[in-house]
């Protein structure tokens, strides 16, 4: 989503996004005008008239788990979302009985939080398992 | 004359020029600052609907339709801006 009108999101597509992704952008690119919908969500730069780089999680009840926001530079790590995505499914899969520790991705270990785990993380979680 | 700028990731933008605008009235200040704490995590994100363009057509989206489903909505500065 951006303040552009979706004429200016159709040109994007046809003439650049296309040559990156067959087919073109395969979900809805929104537009924003005004920047009312990016303003409730405290991603719209008045002073710049533009949206800064949010990225909202949202489940299936529609409450947000999760958000990260970028000034215009940097681009985003999809990579990190889609690692976001899959911790918080599991943790909705479970019902909250697992938790996913700092570094945590498909397939690594999850901690079971309760009375026995309290002060024994270091027993069973080392810090290398923080890093890919 | 028109001067020549770079670009930058930000889009470029423009604004009034000249006499300065009026300050908004103070309650409608108050307002915005309440509705800009609306998002916290673990809260429902507020609804909207938008226009949008998909696949060679123009469409309409509305974030409660997707109810059910896991969203990543994205915003970005603009069009064609690089990263």
């Amino acid at each position: 989503m951006s303040i552009d009108s979706v004429f200016v999101h159709k040109m994007w597509d046809d003439h650049e996004l296309s040559k990156m992704v067959k087919g073109g952008v395969p979900f809805p690119m929104l537009s924003d005008a005004g920047g009312r919908v990016g303003r409730v969500f405290g991603v719209y730069d008045e002073d710049a008239g533009v949206e800064t780089r949010g990225r909202f999680i949202i489940d299936p009840d529609g409450v947000i788990q999760g958000y990260e926001v970028l000034t215009p530079p940097v681009g985003r790590n999809v990579n990190e979302s889609i690692r976001q995505v899959q911790a918080f499914q599991l943790i909705r899969e479970t019902k909250g009985a697992e938790a996913t520790p700092s570094g945590w991705r498909p397939g690594k270990m999850t901690l079971q939080p309760g009375p026995d785990l309290v002060g024994n993380v270091w027993k069973v979680w080392k810090t290398d398992m923080a890093f890919d | 004359m028109a001067k020549e700028v770079k670009v930058g990731c930000a889009r470029p933008t423009g604004g009034p020029v000249g006499e300065k605008v009026p300050e908004k009235a103070q309650g409608e200040e108050k307002q915005q600052k309440e509705v800009s704490t609306m998002i916290q995590v673990g809260r429902k994100a507020p609804d909207f609907t938008a226009p949008g363009y998909r696949q060679g057509k123009f469409i309409s989206v509305q974030l409660s339709d997707y109810l059910g489903k896991w969203v990543l909505l994205c915003f970005y500065p603009g069009d064609f801006t690089f990263v």
